[in-house]
């Protein structure tokens, strides 16, 4: 069983698991902290930032000036922004069966893999995963697409030339593979191939693997996953949160017993509580406002907004904030704020009861009610008529690079006044702001990431009991900027096998069993003895059929009837098969009672040409070092008991052989 | 032998009062547990005492299954649970745990209703209220203060907490969740189609199986999803019978005739009234209309008569999830259930002037808004009543639809029908083609039909025998039907024996069917399949050796070494398919029997061969012993 892991990123993971004859993809996530590197996209004409200065080498050489272009220290490229995809090189992805999404954030690099790669398989999701997705995939295609900038810049990728860069263009990994956003007809190319899946839904693979989706609690539809055969178990945890948000609870017991437990999308912020920092949001959301300011949330259009959103609705009279605007601004808004409501059996216990009163799960659909929120599909239209400040405007992206947050930095960020506040925790916030300074606007980091922390994983760990733990190589040891917390690592034994971008791992797993059938017939055939207590033993001869990786034994065929009697050769003419097959054997004789038995006149019915199977009245015993030597001496026969074997020594009378052999074969087991 | 037990304890030969036991392979589930509303009496529920006299049913019940909310399959869930006690899990999908306790307090409402009508001596046939469709949701009946024969409990307090969930079961084929009950039962769900959240469940322990499809709908409809089932081969499969022997019409026929007496009427300045049930068909006839007079562009007011509605239209955008793909698909861009053209009914507007469409309850005309409507209008043959589903014996609904047209009402009134009566099948249960198309989807190899009239049954029974091949029951109440299966016996084997097995399987001349020999280890419930070697390791055994030496006397003259090669030469020629060898110390193997050339101790002319070989070479050894008994041919 072998690991490829093509994603660095340990929250946007893609991973590559083949398992028995199946080759499975563990989720596709699409890494945009490469955007952080371009400039912003703007809706409106920006002065500003198309009057940047073009940056040049040292020596002066200004060729790169088209491309680079230089703000407040920082050099961005000026170009349609692009994304880091998974490797795609590591492993043919045309055989990849099946690709497991666990989330709505993971599975932003679908349509390259599905679109590009030859794919031919199926996709498992859960609905809200899909429609969330989708609505995440058209947000994007639609802000970068509405923007159209004719510059495509490929100059600095040239490796000579980006290792003159700065920082942190110089370091950028895997340049030369970015591409640009897909198309809309791309989005729904890849997402007609998934098929939707339900918790603990049993997907069987090719009759060799089983995968179940499970609730993970992250986010609404978010699963990790088991992939299973009868005797192996791998689990798959990518995402979870143990916090009571919006999402059904994540199931943890479902995950006991796995040989091997995949640990990825932990909290990118260890250090936050998600709920102080909500606290913090609303605090410096209200101050802001109370001062006349306008506050800024780049965020998604799905996911942590609903949250926030049923704070505000908790928070809004009693912080005196009734009559200031909300507005929440993405081609997906309404879509997005309608699906939230009919997900209800994704939904956390509390928000599930309120269906049977009937009422939406979310307040927002109150603040929509009361004109409180208002939602838009983009600035232009009717929210330029509708648009009052100070207001407060949600929307995207949270990488400050495309999206009507834009146009809102540009806007706002001149003001002291007006309040930015980062909550989506993907970006690096000053990274994120550093093509907007210098910049008078408060900048407030809230990030709210509801994902594993450490001690919960270690927690987690303790109670399924995993075998062996494999993680991104960034879990196995602190952050870099907090070398000394330690407890801000994976804490297990034994220590959990760590991966990087490109690497193989050879799993730590030896199967050792599959699952066979035995028709009833054959069952009914079994004779079983009690070896020990508690322990019984049958052999088995039988025939195996084995179709679509599923095995089942059938009762030998019986002894084929002689047919046409004359042509036929007797029977013991034919030659024998000498792959039947004969049990081995076990125990051993004890010499007395066998002696005895052969003195016995045979209990047989008496048959004419075997009268002389009377009983023997020459037998002699012989003790020797290992055993005994029965000898019957009229008849030339010497058999050797020892402990573990008998030999039987006789003249060629077959009558007589088979005999002893059925006697000592009495007195043994067979295997 | 194991075997299929199922007993009806309601449905049999029977419609309402739906509650099947069934056993399967130890496991006890109850499939549904419905009332009858043609009693009043104790005959109204299953009769429980048969599950168990004396003990506590949730001993005896592994689990409860609700397939949807209709009161003939969920009604008799609060006297189980409250009054028979039984506290085990109860599964259902989200919307039947929804509505279910809606249309369980209003029945409550009713039952008390109706004492009140007895003691008035206004009483109506029994039978009237026999399907739950006809359950009026009004809201205008008074709450009772106390009453004997109504569940005392708060009943929606009682639903929401011992119900396990169903998760969706989706209408795109391919996609049915499944729940462990406990490590060996397994309920799957498949979507039904009969009302929302509707939904047929496969019942799986092992490899034995049983399909129940509670009521379902085989053609897909404007608001739900057709039933699907997959190739899933269940030993059984219990399925609804309620339109046993019709085949009906096109859907789009029956469509475009409704809404073309709807449209004629409305022309004429004709009132349409359409009596309905407040959940399900109710829905689908509104978007038709709905979507009719957007189209048409028509002006006629169309009026939803229960307070009701509005809540259960409400359910229906909240479970957008269980509605057909169509609808899922644009609920963003526009909910099917706000509509635009139907608006709330008030009484005062039935005396109003002009043309207009009213959808009152119940279903059937035997009380409420529909009747009152109904007396109403129903002296002017301009109007129009359409009956959209099936009425029972007894009500003004069957009467008028048998043809009567005058009626006798309380207090000796004699109501003169001259509007125009109606009558178009929109039932939402499957016909006798949807039903066979079903048998033929899931492959049972057997079928047991329950909900259903016994007359009607028998013809579809002998349908299914024909057909399909397969034996179909259909038992009445009380009745049970044993049906013994062969569940085979999942072992683990392990993977060196099955490898060698498979790898040998690939030779050329494996057309002969191989015999795979193991030792098979059973301890605890824990069977797994090893080598005799390994088993003989495992278990701590030492092999048992048996050997056979045979002497077989040969008259040759020559020296050993010569007789060794003739004997080598002979084997050689008649064993073409085993490996024949001769060593170089002289003696001779046959695969791993060996021979060995001696001279006679007393007579120089005869040579003993010495035959030696294991248990495990027995036959071949045999077949040697015998065949160079036989001598050597003569050397050319």
């Amino acid at each position: 069983m072998k690991l490829y892991c093509l994603s660095g990123h340990p929250t946007l993971p893609c991973n590559v698991l083949k398992f028995k004859s199946t080759t499975i993809m563990l989720d596709c996530g699409l890494d945009m902290t490469s955007t952080l590197n371009f400039l912003p996209l703007p809706l409106v004409q920006s002065p500003r930032l198309s009057n940047l200065p073009g940056w040049s080498l040292k020596d002066g050489n200004a060729f790169l000036d088209k491309e680079l272009k230089e703000c407040s220290g920082h050099v961005f490229v000026d170009s349609v922004p692009e994304f880091c995809l998974p490797e795609t090189e590591l492993i043919d992805l045309s055989t990849v069966d099946v690709i497991l999404i666990s989330n709505y954030h993971c599975m932003m690099a679908l349509p390259y893999i599905t679109e590009h790669t030859g794919f031919t398989g199926t996709v498992y999701a859960t609905e809200p995963s899909v429609q969330i997705g989708r609505l995440l995939m058209e947000e994007l295609v639609n802000f970068i697409e509405r923007v159209p900038k004719a510059q495509s810049a490929s100059l600095w990728k040239n490796k000579d030339i980006q290792r003159l860069l700065p920082s942190p263009l110089k370091d950028a990994v895997e340049v030369s593979t970015w591409r640009r956003c897909y198309t809309m007809q791309e989005v729904n190319s890849a997402l007609s191939k998934i098929q939707l899946v339900g918790y603990s839904q049993k997907i069987e693979l090719f009759g060799a693997v089983q995968v179940t989706p499970l609730s993970s609690g992250y986010a609404l539809g978010s699963s990790n996953w088991i992939i299973q055969s009868h005797y192996e178990k791998v689990s798959y945890v990518s995402g979870s949160s143990l916090l009571t948000t919006h999402p059904q609870p994540m199931d943890q017991a479902s995950l006991k017993n796995s040989d091997v437990l995949i640990l990825t999308g932990l909290t990118q912020i260890p250090t936050a509580n998600p709920d102080s920092m909500v606290g913090e949001f609303c605090s410096n959301l209200s101050l802001t406002v109370r001062n006349g300011g306008n506050v800024l949330v780049p965020c998604y259009p799905s996911g942590v907004i609903y949250d926030l959103l049923e704070c505000l609705y908790q928070y809004i009279d009693s912080a005196g904030l009734s009559s200031i605007p909300f507005y929440f601004i993405s081609p997906v808004a309404n879509s997005s704020l309608e699906f939230s409501q009919i997900f209800a059996e994704w939904l956390c216990h509390n928000k599930q009861t309120k269906v049977y009163l009937p009422e939406p799960p979310f307040p927002h659909a109150e603040l929509i009610q009361t004109n409180k929120l208002k939602h838009y599909p983009s600035i232009h239209g009717d929210f330029s008529n509708d648009f009052r400040q100070p207001c407060v405007v949600f929307t995207g992206h949270p990488s400050l690079r495309f999206g009507d947050v834009v146009h809102f930095m540009e806007l706002w960020g001149k003001s002291s006044l007006n309040t930015v506040i980062f909550t989506e925790p993907d970006f690096t916030y000053l990274e994120a702001l550093a093509p907007y300074q210098p910049l008078a606007m408060k900048c407030i980091y809230c990030p709210i990431d509801t994902r594993l922390n450490f001690i919960q994983v270690s927690k987690l760990l303790k109670e399924v009991q995993p075998l062996h733990v494999v993680c991104p190589e960034q879990y196995t040891q602190p952050p870099p900027a907090q070398s000394h917390r330690i407890d801000l690592m994976i804490d297990c034994q034994p220590p959990a096998m760590s991966y990087r971008r490109a690497e193989v791992l050879a799993l730590p797993f030896k199967r050792r069993y599959e699952k066979i059938e035995i028709m009833p017939e054959l069952a009914d055939s079994l004779v079983p003895m009690e070896i020990k207590p508690g322990v019984s033993l049958a052999t088995v001869s039988a025939v195996l059929h084995t179709k679509d990786n599923k095995h089942i034994l059938q009762p030998p065929p019986r002894p084929a009837q002689p047919t046409g009697g004359k042509k036929r050769k007797r029977a013991s003419d034919d030659i024998p098969d000498c792959k039947v097959l004969k049990p081995l054997l076990s125990g051993s004789i004890p010499v007395e009672q066998f002696v005895q038995t052969l003195e016995k006149s045979t209990q047989h019915p008496p048959v004419p040409f075997l009268l002389e199977q009377h009983g023997f009245s020459d037998i002699k015993v012989e003790d020797t070092a290992k055993g005994h030597i029965v000898l019957l001496q009229e008849a030339e026969t010497l058999i050797q008991i020892e402990e573990d074997s008998t030999h039987i020594i006789c003249d060629n009378d077959e009558m007589l052989r088979v005999r002893l052999r059925d006697l000592v074969l009495k007195f043994l087991q067979k295997f | 032998m194991p075997e299929i037990r199922v007993t009806p304890l309601g449905a049999g030969q029977d419609v309402g009062r739906s509650c099947i036991l069934v056993s399967i392979a130890g496991k006890n589930v109850m499939l549904d547990c419905g009332m009858h509303m043609g009693f009043s009496d104790d005959r109204r529920f299953p009769d429980f005492s048969y599950i168990t006299r004396s003990g506590r049913l949730t001993d005896f019940l592994d689990c409860v299954i609700i397939s949807h909310f209709h009161l003939d399959h969920c009604g008799a869930l609060p006297y189980f649970s409250e009054m028979v006690g039984y506290d085990g899990p109860i599964y259902m999908t989200q919307p039947t745990q929804a509505i279910c306790p809606i249309l369980l307090e209003d029945y409550r409402k009713i039952a008390v209703d109706k004492k009140v009508v007895e003691i008035t001596k206004h009483i109506h046939d029994n039978r009237a209220l026999r399907y739950v469709e006809l359950l009026p949701l009004s809201g205008t009946v008074q709450e009772p203060q106390s009453t004997s024969n109504a569940f005392t409990p708060p009943l929606t307090h009682w639903l929401l907490s011992p119900c396990i969930l169903i998760p969706s079961a989706c209408e795109t084929p391919g996609t049915s969740p499944l729940m462990l009950v406990d490590d060996e039962l397994e309920i799957k769900a498949y979507y039904a189609g009969h009302v929302l959240g509707a939904a047929m469940f496969q019942i799986k322990v092992g490899s034995e199986s049983v399909v129940y499809t509670g009521d379902y709908n085989m053609t897909p409809d404007r608001h739900l999803g057709a039933a699907w089932i997959d190739k899933c081969r269940p030993n059984l499969l219990i399925t609804e019978s309620t339109y046993a022997t019709t085949i009906r019409d096109s859907k789009r026929c029956r469509e475009r005739d409704f809404l073309k007496k709807v449209h004629e009427t409305v022309e004429r300045g004709g009132k349409v009234l359409i009596p309905v049930f407040a959940l399900g068909r109710a829905q689908e006839l509104c978007i038709l209309l709905e979507t009719f007079w957007e189209r048409m562009d028509l002006k006629a007011p169309i009026y939803f008569s229960t307070g009701l509605t509005e809540k259960a239209n409400h359910y229906y955008k909240l479970f957008i999830p269980w509605t057909n793909q169509k609808i899922r698909k644009t609920f963003v861009q526009r909910n099917m259930f706000e509509f635009k053209h139907v608006k709330a009914f008030d009484r005062a507007f039935a005396d109003s002037p002009g043309p207009m469409v009213v959808f009152a309850t119940p279903g059937m005309l035997h009380a409420g808004q529909s009747l009152q409507i109904f007396r109403k209008w129903a002296g002017n043959e301009k109007n129009m009543v359409i009956m959209p589903g099936y009425c029972v014996q007894g009500t003004v609904g069957h009467k008028i639809l048998s043809g009567q047209r005058k009626l006798e009402m309380e207090g000796r009134q004699v109501l003169e029908v001259k509007m125009q009566v109606e009558y178009m099948s929109f039932s939402a249960h499957a016909d006798a083609k949807g039903i066979m198309q079903l048998v033929g989807q899931a492959e049972p190899e057997n079928v047991l039909l329950v909900h259903g009239e016994a007359k009607k049954m028998e013809f579809l029974k002998q349908k299914i025998e024909q057909e399909f091949r397969v034996s179909c029951y259909m038992p009445a109440n009380g009745e049970t039907v044993t049906l013994p299966t062969s569940p085979s016996i999942p072992v683990g084997i392990s993977l060196g024996l099955l490898k060698r097995e498979l790898a040998q399987g690939l030779l050329p001349d494996s057309k002969k069917p191989r015999l795979l020999h193991g030792t098979l280890i059973m301890k605890d419930s824990n069977f797994r399949l090893v080598s005799s070697e390994q088993a003989l390791k495992e278990l701590g055994l030492a092999e048992h050796q048996l050997r056979f030496t045979c002497r077989v006397h040969l008259h040759d003259t020559r020296k050993e070494q010569e007789t060794a090669v003739r004997v080598y030469s002979h084997l050689k020629s008649v064993l073409k398919d085993h490996c024949v060898q001769h060593l170089p110390d002289g003696s001779v193997t046959v695969e791993s029997i060996l021979i060995q050339a001696a001279a006679h101790s007393e007579d120089p002319g005869t040579k003993v061969l010495l035959v030696s070989w294991t248990y495990q070479d027995e036959e071949l050894g045999s077949y040697l012993t015998s065949l160079l008994k036989k001598g050597l041919p003569q050397a050319s």
